[in-house]
């Protein structure tokens, strides 16, 4: 699995589209910075741009190079190791690549901007975020190549489990929320929040920068929510579950697939 | 030794492999031979466990199959020689290696086959017989009991084609044994000790040239096959 992953890691980081992303995220990190200067609207302004961006890209990215890897698969298949250890590498080497772009893309124009910032909570939640979304994305992505021969099937049905989770859903949260207003919804909200990675990496930011008073009563109680340990418990557990239940589909689908 | 016991596949609904049965147990150069689709790249994927049968065994040296450390000892020659197109031969080479060990006679075979002269080309900037030396080279590189080639032949020129019967000639001598798949009947005639015929899933012929010649009362094995196939179409 190591040697699987270090090839995969270093394709990728060598990569011209790595690269690409890599600055993307140092360009637009940077120039909200030094536009704006006040840091919590430019975590603000840069959450809203990771939460669309970071899971289309490990998508889409993520598609390409796994069908890639599937068309020459075979010739390690051959190999005397096994399947896990072809798969698993290649997912860690695509989530730990993709990763380290966003987050050296994030931190390094904040390592110039004011260093002592990257310890603080919000940058720090930040980062966590992109990361949990590069990887969750990443293996979503690889999972969608095995279980799919035909690639456009397979683009296709990446495209729409992004625009679901990323964009579609929270219209309709909100109309849910609308709907049922009067009612006490909050627990439902709360479950609604936590079946969505990206919804949920929303959330934990923005109560991270102390903008719930926003979100009314509802806020009030998400934040009551987050800010114990047991919630804490819940998020943390909640995305494990985002993590380990697609990478099972995934190691199974690599387990049973006829190549 | 490899042995397949009533060995099944089926994709989804279609039946490909119907019930094989063979046994290899002895050096040699054994001819899978049969029509486009009859189940011959199936049943040596079945081997190299990239094709789960549904049904049936498969024994390496007595044992049934498990695990991925047999591999060790099998040199595996896809159909269809895919690579990770951007990088160089070498590279591709070395990335092998780097996950089986280090090969002993890839310099050799790169020297047999030409390779040498584009080992720093890209992979993707090769020409069909360019990438299936390289597939030879990548397959044949590691000292293995049992080596198995499906179509190892598609794309070569003439010289290639030359280095390849000298090197399985040399294979066979070392007591290796030896299953390739093939349609030019020149190869099999040549270098074959056996042939096993598969038809319909099934394995409709197996034994030595000469039996093959006596039974379908033919000059040679290329009319006894054509003959075998026509039977099959008449019937
Ligand atoms: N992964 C697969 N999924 C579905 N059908 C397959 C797959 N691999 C092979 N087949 C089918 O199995 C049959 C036998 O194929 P194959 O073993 O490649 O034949 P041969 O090598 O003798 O030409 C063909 O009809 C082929 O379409
Ligand atoms: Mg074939």
């Amino acid at each position: 699995m190591i040697k699987v992953f270090k090839y995969c890691f270093l394709d990728l980081i060598r990569s011209r589209w790595t690269i690409v992303y890599l600055l993307f995220f140092i360009l637009t990190c940077g120039g909200l910075l030094y536009l704006s200067g006040d840091s919590a609207k430019v975590v603000v302004s840069l959450m809203n741009v990771v939460i669309l961006l970071v899971p289309l890209i490990s998508m889409i990215y993520g598609m390409m190079y796994m069908y890639q890897v599937r068309d020459y698969v075979e010739i390690l298949l051959a190999q005397p190791i096994s399947r896990k250890s072809i798969f698993g590498g290649y997912v860690l080497g695509l989530s730990a690549a993709l990763s380290v772009s966003v987050a050296l893309g994030i931190l390094i124009p904040l390592a110039f901007y004011d260093a002592p910032q990257i310890m603080s909570a919000q940058w720090l939640m930040l980062t966590a975020i992109s990361i949990l979304l590069t990887v969750i994305f990443s293996i979503l992505a690889s999972w969608l190549v095995l279980a799919n021969e035909n690639r456009l099937k397979g683009f296709g049905l990446g495209l729409f489990i992004w625009l679901l989770l990323a964009v579609i859903y929270d219209g309709i949260f909100l109309v849910t929320l609308i709907a049922l207003e009067g009612f006490p919804i909050e627990r439902l909200a709360l479950s609604l929040t936590l079946l969505n990675p990206v919804d949920m990496g929303r959330v934990l930011l923005i109560f991270q920068l102390d903008y719930s008073a926003l979100m009314g009563y509802t806020g009030a109680v998400f934040e009551k929510f987050f800010g114990t340990l047991s919630g804490s418990l819940i998020i943390g557990g909640a995305y494990l579950l985002w993590i380990s239940i697609p990478l099972g589909f995934l190691l199974r689908k690599a387990r049973k697939k006829d190549f | 030794m490899i042995e397949f016991k009533n060995i099944q596949k089926k994709f989804g609904k279609q039946h490909v492999l119907h019930g094989i049965d063979l046994k290899f147990n002895q050096p040699g150069i054994f001819a899978i031979l049969g029509p486009n689709g009859s189940g011959k790249t199936t049943l040596i994927k079945s081997l190299m466990g990239m094709v789960h049968p549904t049904g049936g065994q498969i024994l390496i040296d007595g044992q049934i199959k498990q695990g991925n450390e047999y591999r060790n000892n099998i040199a595996y020659l896809p159909q269809i020689a895919r690579f990770p197109e951007n990088l160089s031969v070498n590279e591709f080479l070395d990335f092998i290696e780097n996950i089986r060990g280090k090969a002993t006679r890839k310099v050799e075979l790169m020297t047999a086959f030409g390779v040498n002269e584009f080992a720093d080309k890209k992979l993707r900037a090769l020409s069909g017989g360019m990438r299936q030396k390289v597939n030879l080279v990548s397959a044949l590189m590691y000292d293995t009991q049992t080596i198995v080639l499906d179509e190892p032949t598609i794309g070569l020129d003439p010289v290639a084609l030359i280095a390849l019967k000298d090197w399985i000639r040399k294979e066979q001598g070392a007591g290796k044994t030896i299953l390739l798949t093939t349609h030019i009947m020149d190869i099999v005639e040549e270098l074959a000790d056996e042939i096993v015929f598969l038809l319909d899933g099934k394995v409709y012929y197996r034994g030595s040239q000469q039996e093959l010649l006596q039974k379908t009362n033919t000059p040679s094995t290329e009319h006894a096959i054509a003959q075998l196939l026509t039977l099959k179409k008449a019937s």
